[in-house]
């Protein structure tokens, strides 16, 4: 029988190793898969290269991963919000490093990651600061800039609901970067609010299909991660 | 803007009411954060628009009243919206072809510099002190089949940002099609800066005056 389920969101993170790239899915908090973010740093893995759109606010989630010091490097499009404090003091710095990418580059990256395609060519960022030191190419007249598929050790991603084969489904503007994520890492590790018995989504309406998922684990209350941040918690509690 | 203790001008409410009117009916639409939020609310009544926000919604509605809102329903500036009827979710690399695949007409954004060939800055002042963050803004304009700028026509501290050439990055080499700010109205062009309209109490020779760019006035254009 297959069954991806797992009983915790330690279990859901174990293995996951020093040094390792990890993408998190997400705009700003919408999507976030903040429980699995927790279990990381209590997992202690460190040295991590994160994929991302955002670097987290407040002192929770993302934020905090990053807070205590186990990230070396981002790759996101926009690494300051409202209530991002702690990335926006380590790159001040020079503590972290970063590597902006426009967010349609980036999500492509990942997209090309999932699909088998090691690069691609886009019109975004030609004659731009982002696209200095990238292989050019003129195709019907038009310049495009080569970008390198991102593929990763593991995902972090939060869903909706999932079955025990690892079929998902969203919730809103929450969709985001999971479904493209889920198809780029080695070990995709998926929180959802609901599990359903199998057979319980129907297969017209599955976003990502159970192939690209490797573990499930339930959690039904998920934080609200802006209520956590208007408190001014930090995590760990 | 206030010039000799006499107002000139557009308000920014009048700037994003002339971009409304330039919106066709059927249009798809990508709407920047800021002043180009407030064009959504403007289109003409019997006109159908669909508005795209990034983070991944099509058919993106108003502001939900107080209490209704969820954090799992917002825009590219991460404020909560709702969703229409007809509307469609999808994940961002979708909502990247969209953007970059032209299926998306029109792009409202705001700017830091425009330059006389259309050439945008809009993301980065350069400046070492500051986090550079450049989001979807070089996706949108390199893909978008039309690009509309509207900003005030001087920056807070008077400095004009029609330029002859961008001092701050750029964000894309001549994608700009037609500059909305509290002045004028002015398209961008094979033969230069045109302008299409001059606002209220504003004359040509005090438009050009705040304008680094050189501009073609409305009366030595060919035709309409």
């Amino acid at each position: 029988m297959i069954d991806k389920i797992v009983q915790s969101p330690a279990d859901a993170v174990s293995g996951i190793f020093d040094g390792a790239t990890i993408m998190i899915s997400g705009f700003g908090e919408a999507g976030s898969p903040i429980e699995l973010i927790h279990a990381l740093i209590d997992h202690g893995a460190k040295e991590l290269t994160v994929v991302s759109n955002n670097t987290g606010s407040g002192h929770v989630g993302l934020a905090a991963l990053i807070e205590n010091r186990r990230v070396r490097k981002m790759i996101c499009s926009f690494p300051r919000t409202t209530n991002s404090k702690v990335f926006p003091e380590l790159y001040h710095k020079g503590e972290i490093e970063l590597e902006l990418v426009p967010q349609g580059s980036l999500a492509e990256r990942i997209r090309a990651g999932g699909a088998g395609i090691p690069a691609f060519y886009t019109p975004a960022s030609v004659n731009t600061p982002l696209a200095e030191g990238k292989e050019t190419r003129v195709f019907n007249g038009q310049t495009y800039v080569m970008e390198n598929a991102i593929r990763a050790d593991f995902s972090l991603v939060k869903c909706r609901k999932a079955d025990r084969h690892g079929n998902l489904v969203y919730n809103k503007t929450a969709r985001n970067f999971g479904p493209i994520m889920c198809m780029a890492a080695e070990t995709t590790i998926v929180q959802a609010r609901e599990t359903v018995p199998l057979g319980a989504i129907d297969p017209e309406v599955v976003v990502t299909p159970g192939i690209f998922v490797s573990r499930i684990v339930e959690v039904r209350n998920p934080a609200d991660e802006s209520k956590l941040v208007a408190e001014d918690r930090r995590y760990p509690w | 803007m206030v010039k000799d203790g006499i107002k000139k001008g557009w308000d920014v409410q009048q700037m994003a009411q002339k971009v409304a009117m330039d919106i066709p009916n059927g249009a798809y639409v990508n709407l920047g954060i800021g002043i180009p939020e407030m064009v959504a609310g403007l289109v003409p009544e019997g006109r159908e628009v669909v508005y795209h926000t990034e983070n991944g919604l099509l058919g993106m509605g108003p502001v939900p009243p107080a209490g209704a809102e969820d954090p799992e329903l917002i825009n590219a500036g991460k404020k909560c919206v709702t969703a229409l009827p007809g509307a469609s979710y999808f994940h961002h690399a979708d909502s990247f072809t969209m953007i970059r695949g032209r299926h998306i007409d029109i792009c409202v954004l705001g700017a830091l510099q425009v330059s006389e060939t259309g050439d945008l800055a809009n993301w980065s002042t350069g400046e070492p002190s500051a986090i550079p963050a450049v989001g979807g803004a070089m996706d949108l304009v390199a893909g978008v089949k039309t690009i509309y700028v509207i900003s005030k026509h001087l920056t807070k501290t008077g400095a004009p940002k029609i330029v002859k050439a961008c001092t701050y990055p750029l964000t894309g080499k001549g994608v700009v099609d037609r500059i909305y700010t509290d002045l004028a109205i002015i398209d961008v062009t094979g033969k230069g800066l045109e302008v299409k309209e001059l606002a209220p109490g504003v004359s040509f020779e005090y438009l050009q005056k705040h304008t680094e760019a050189k501009l073609i006035p409305p009366a030595t254009q060919s035709s309409n």
